[in-house]
């Protein structure tokens, strides 16, 4: 969560700063040529200008970019995690252009005894001890060396991997400290992968999603993405959008030398790429789903078989089941997992009239949940059939809807199919435009289950998804991004349609370049124009 | 004698070279050198140690200075600004300097080149126009010049969209020239003379004094404008031969690389070229296709007074052959790029006929313009058509393309290699980051054309007047204006070809138009002090006619009749009952001489205030969403 924090604090900033000189991270920052260098102008500049006086325009020198001076040097942090129980190992990791001098420092080889400096071999474990300063022992550690830049953060790496107690990683840590690195903010490591172009922003924050998943599904999802399945959507994207302007903008620099424009396949490509925005948008349910999960209420008037369905479709006793009507008197709990998203039931008091003090707050209680549910389901009995009191709690659940003006798809489940098996069809005419899905099903033996899930799947617009759930989905701000882009693209469209002129098109593709950008970070102008010199001959 | 010495090994030499007592002015503090002087010229080493640790700022400047009679012979020459080179920045940066009332010297190789156009007869184009309409804003020169002494005129780019629309013009070159040089020499407070400067004077605060030329002349002033151009070490090519030269025919600035990288400036080499001149004579324009200029005639200066309309002559089209590929491919190996022995980088968007010809193999034919360049000579400009061959191969070369086949070379066509700076070593204001009071602009900071060179001079010449007598010195914003851009790029970007002027380098260009280069600049012109109190009177009384015509669009309305009539023909849509104006001319291809047909439109209004009505109405949501992206986009700077 830190990381996502610390990405989100720095994205605006990268996404404005970041050129091509900025992934030369090291020399940009160096900080013996540059600082000194930069103190000598702002103190001249001072002088120069004299105080108090007032430029025109504004300050001629963006000074400012000594904050990210700071962000150089050579990090360590515990990367495993603590607090826990002991484990058998911990991992201390250090990056940067130190990380081998440090651990050097703290590192001591079993093989070569005292053997200083010590160099090692990128990617091959080696044994030994950790020292601190004055030279005591204080673990024997495994060192892992990554050299820049086949590492995480295509710095040098150095893993020490530790016993895994708090003290033993700690100790560690601090003697790394000491040894010159310093304290790595929180997902600083990730971070410095993004700025050293090792990761683009999607797949860094996938990176997060990745270790905080809860799920099967969303951990697939996460690694889908960090392979690069979105971002090589986003760059095909993005790569077509800078084509449309490397088509559109030669013509406006170098209008004599090019054939006229073919709009017709400017359109085509246009309504293209608004559709691959659009099936990338309807993937972020689905992640809000992975992340957060689905919440079903279970309603019904007493005694139709709530809580044995819950039972039944958790595969456990959690609710009390009993013939006496109004059993279950708060609302219950259960936890399953419906193609990799993870599923709370909600088995709610049967909703009636009551004079029975608990109970009445039970029925208030099951319709805040049913309320504030992502579907409600609604059991009736097979054998009643459909009663007056259904149609009247349908009704009463309906009144609650329309004042939230926010429709919760409900499913109808008849329940005790054993019991009549004939359930006449014509029950569901009347109830086609509430329901959008109804289930049969048998709490007693499990009958109708999977239907169930199919049906809640289907209500929520999830069936699409390809079973498993390997695949990529979008998260909030990724979200946000897309339909940037997609509004960008429509408006590009009507313009196109208005025949406005071509000039006005290039605004909002670069609107949806930018859009693009954000969410993988790069920076445009030169683009379109190394790729108009390379793709045209043009020139006099 | 001409020493061409590394700043390191001519104080070896001149150590080993010279006498004892000269080595004492080595321990000096001062970082000057003037070395290949006092290996020529003897003089009294007492004095001139003495003096220099007397009196600091005071130099021995002549050979006179060093008779008996004492100072007598020496006068001393002090500037409040010296603009070194007289090109398109040259000229601009020191009638700016001058105009502000800085007392301001322009050095130049040779007074006859002074605003020389050596390659493209030509101002304007998309993005270079907006600059020269800018510079125009600012009270810049170009404009007028290239509005009094236009060939032909066209607007480019016409239908697509008001931001890219674009002005170019043929201008007469020797014209040119001799109006600029007119213009140069009537400015009060700008004095001109022939040197060329090899040393830059540096004071002891890295400040600069004044500059030195190579006959051994000190010129002095606070502020110092540098505008090489491609004349610093100089070097032109015509297949494998080179001779050191800025243009053809002109000698090269020798000397000042050296001295700037002594004092610790990174130079560079850049390249371009130009395409051979031929005899119009000689040509047969009966089967070209002609290209004309625009019946009616826009202009680059907003002053109504440079507004005088001439005949115009005409450009002609014509296109390579299957034997000008042929000819080419069989003598790449001839060539500078692909025979290896030049590798400074010449710009993408000006090719040789080579690389087109090389990278794009799959083109059979490319275009050629013939532009005149000038009303009373026979030469005509062959553009595109910028080659590295050897002279021997180039007239062959012309006679492949259509018309030319019986055509005679007057000029062949040459590259030319020059120092630059990489201009991050300059701040926006144009002063470099190293010495304070030494400006760089034009071509010595990587650009090319004449629209960019000029745009830098304005504003190296406002500021380097500005710092002449302790004022702040003016930036103009990345998103104010090209200038801005232009600038923004050039110290910013890591630049390693010749940079050009592009419409698709600004980022907003929808608020950076030709029309309202005025309303954006002209206010700060007139606060700098280089908008006098007519053109200020021009402009304020424009605008205010401007404001007042969309008032009146906004409150009146129409009812039908053969306005509504066209104006649903036109733009498809239905007219409602009692429309604005303002709406009718928001409909598509609606303009505003459609108002004028049907009496509807104002007379009082010229056609380029017309047309800054029609965009500001026409495409106000696009201009308003474009700020609110700006705005956007400075929250994050």
């Amino acid at each position: 969560m830190a990381l996502r924090a610390l990405l989100g604090l720095h994205i605006h900033h990268l996404l404005l700063r970041r050129n091509p000189k900025f992934q030369k991270f090291p020399n940009y920052f160096n900080p013996t040529s540059l600082i000194p260098r930069s103190r000598t102008l702002i103190s001249r500049f001072s002088s120069t200008v004299g105080s108090g006086k007032n430029l025109i325009l504004t300050k001629d020198e963006r000074v400012g970019t000594s904050g990210t001076v700071e962000g150089l040097g050579t990090i360590a942090a515990i990367v495993t995690s603590l607090g826990g129980g002991p484990a058998a190992v911990g991992i201390v990791r250090l990056s940067g252009p130190m990380a081998v001098d440090v651990a050097s420092r703290v590192f001591q080889p079993a093989k070569r005894n005292g053997e200083v400096p010590w160099r090692p071999r990128s990617h091959f474990v080696e044994y030994g001890l950790a020292l601190d300063l004055e030279g005591n022992v204080i673990d024997e550690v495994l060192a892992v060396p990554m050299l820049a830049p086949r590492s995480y953060t295509r710095e040098d790496v150095v893993e020490l991997q530790c016993h895994g107690s708090d003290v033993c990683l700690r100790r560690v840590l601090r003697a790394c400290l000491e040894a010159g690195a310093r304290l790595a903010e929180p997902g600083e490591f990730t971070l410095r992968a993004f700025l050293n172009g090792r990761l683009d922003l999607s797949q860094a924050e996938n990176i997060e999603r990745l270790i905080s998943a809860k799920s099967v599904a969303a951990a697939d999802s996460a690694l889908a993405g960090m392979q690069g399945g979105f971002s090589a959507l986003v760059k095909g994207l993005r790569k077509q959008c800078i084509e449309l302007l490397v088509e559109i903008e030669a013509r406006l620099d170098f209008e004599d030398e090019l054939p006229a424009l073919d709009s017709s396949m400017l359109i085509d490509k246009i309504n293209l790429m608004w559709h691959d925005v659009q099936q990338a948008l309807d993937t972020a349910d689905y992640d809000k789903l992975l992340q957060s999960g689905l919440q079903i209420a279970i309603v019904g008037r007493p005694n139709v078989g709530k809580s044995s369905l819950l039972n039944a479709w958790s595969k456990s006793d959690r609710a009390i089941v009993t013939e006496i009507a109004g059993t279950t008197r708060d609302v219950v709990e259960a936890h399953v997992t419906v193609q990799g998203i993870p599923v709370t039931l909600l088995d709610t008091a049967g909703i009636r009239e009551t004079d029975d003090l608990v109970e009445k707050i039970g029925v208030q209680r099951s319709e805040a949940a049913a309320m504030s549910a992502d579907v409600i389901i609604m059991a009736i009995s097979a054998s009643d059939g459909w009663t007056e009191d259904d149609k009247k709690l349908m009704e009463h659940l309906q009144m609650n809807q329309m004042s939230t003006s926010f429709a919760t798809p409900m499913i109808l489940v008849i329940n005790k199919i054993d019991c009549a098996p004939s359930i006449t069809e014509e029950l569901f005419e009347i109830n086609t435009r509430i329901f959008k899905k109804h289930v049969c099903t048998c709490a007693v033996t499990g009958q109708g289950i999977v239907e169930l899930e199919k049906a809640v799947l289907e209500v929520r617009g999830l069936d699409s998804i390809p079973a498993g759930g390997r695949r990529w989905t979008v998260n909030q701000r990724q979200c946000e991004q897309l339909l940037r882009t997609r509004e960008a693209l429509s408006r590009l469209k009507s313009s196109i349609c208005e025949e406005l002129p071509s000039d006005f098109w290039t605004i909002d593709l670069r609107e949806a370049v930018l859009a693009l950008d954000e969410i993988s970070g790069v920076d445009i102008s030169e683009e379109v124009l190394s790729n108009i010199f390379s793709k045209f001959c043009i020139g006099k | 004698m001409r020493l061409r010495l590394r700043p390191m090994a001519a104080a070896a030499a001149a150590a080993a070279a010279v006498a004892s007592p000269i080595i004492p002015s080595f321990l000096h503090p001062s970082r000057r050198l003037r070395l290949r002087l006092s290996l020529s010229i003897p003089r009294s080493t007492q004095r001139c140690f003495s003096s220099r640790s007397c009196v600091p700022r005071r130099r021995l400047t002549t050979v006179a200075a060093s008779t008996a009679k004492g100072d007598i012979g020496g006068v001393e020459e002090r500037f409040d600004v010296i603009v070194v080179g007289g090109g398109h920045a040259g000229c601009e940066a020191a009638l700016a300097s001058a105009r502000l009332g800085a007392r301001t010297l322009l050095l130049t190789l040779n007074i006859d080149r002074i605003a020389w156009q050596p390659c493209n007869p030509a101002v304007g184009g998309p993005a270079k126009s907006q600059l020269v309409h800018e510079v125009d804003a600012l009270g810049g020169e170009i404009g007028k010049i290239a509005d009094r002494c236009y060939l032909q005129k066209r607007v480019l780019n016409l239908s697509k969209g008001p931001a890219v629309r674009a002005l170019r013009a043929q201008t007469d070159k020797r014209e040119y020239a001799m109006e600029m040089k007119k213009v140069v020499e009537s400015t009060p407070n700008l004095f001109v003379r022939e040197a060329m400067v090899t040393e830059i004077l540096v004071g002891n605060n890295d400040n600069v004094e004044g500059v030195h030329s190579f006959f051994g002349v000190d010129f002095y002033a606070p502020s110092v404008v540098l505008t090489t151009g491609t004349f610093m070490s100089g070097k032109i090519w015509v297949g494998r031969a080179s001779m050191p030269a800025g243009r053809a025919g002109e000698s090269a600035s020798q000397g000042l690389t050296e001295n700037l990288q002594y004092l610790g400036f990174e130079t560079d080499r850049l390249k371009t070229g130009t395409p051979a001149r031929v005899d119009r004579r000689t040509v047969d324009f009966s089967g070209l296709e002609p290209q004309h200029g625009d019946e009616q005639v826009s202009w680059f200066s907003f002053d109504p007074d440079f507004h005088i309309e001439r005949e115009q002559m005409c450009c002609y089209l014509t296109r390579t052959t299957k034997d000008t590929h042929k000819l080419i491919k069989d003598n790449l190996h001839e060539t500078p790029t692909y025979g290896g022995w030049v590798e400074a980088k010449g710009p993408r968007y000006c090719p040789s006929i080579e690389d087109k010809i090389v990278r794009f193999q799959d083109k059979e034919s490319h275009q050629i313009f013939l532009e005149p360049e000038g009303r009373n000579v026979p030469e005509l400009y062959v553009q595109g058509f910028s080659t590295g061959l050897p002279e021997r191969l180039q007239l062959a070369l012309l006679r492949t393309l259509p018309g030319l086949e019986n055509c005679l070379m007057l000029r062949p066509a040459y590259a030319v290699e020059y120092d630059y700076l990489p201009a991050h070593q300059c701040s926006r204001s144009l002063m470099t980051k190293k010495i304070e009071g030494l400006f760089f602009s034009g071509q010595i900071n990587g650009t090319t054309g004449y629209e960019e060179a000029a745009a830098q001079g304005l504003v190296a010449g406002v500021n380097a007047a500005r710092h002449s007598c302790g004022k702040p010195l003016i930036v103009l914003e990345r998103e104010s204006s090209y200038i801005g851009t232009l600038i923004d790029d050039l110290v910013t970007k890591d630049l390693r070809e010749p940079y050009r002027m592009l419409t698709s380098r600004s980022e907003h260009r929808l608020l950076l138009r030709s029309d309202n280069a005025d309303s954006r600049l002209t206010p700060l012109g007139r606060e700098v002090g280089l908008i006098d109190d007519r053109r200020w009177d021009l402009y304020q009384s424009k605008q205010a006619r401007i404001i007042a015509e969309k008032q009146r669009l906004k409150s009146v309305r129409v009812s039908g009749g053969d306005l509504a009539a066209e104006v649903t023909l036109l733009s498809g849509q239905p007219v409602k009952d009692s429309v604005s104006l303002e709406s009718i001319l928001k409909k598509p291809h609606v303009q505003y001489n459609v108002l004028d047909k049907h009496g509807y439109g104002n007379n009082l209004l010229t056609r380029m205030e017309k047309e800054c009505v029609e965009i500001d109405i026409k495409y106000e949501g696009f201009i308003l969403r474009q700020q609110s992206q700006l705005q956007q986009v400075h929250q994050f700077i």
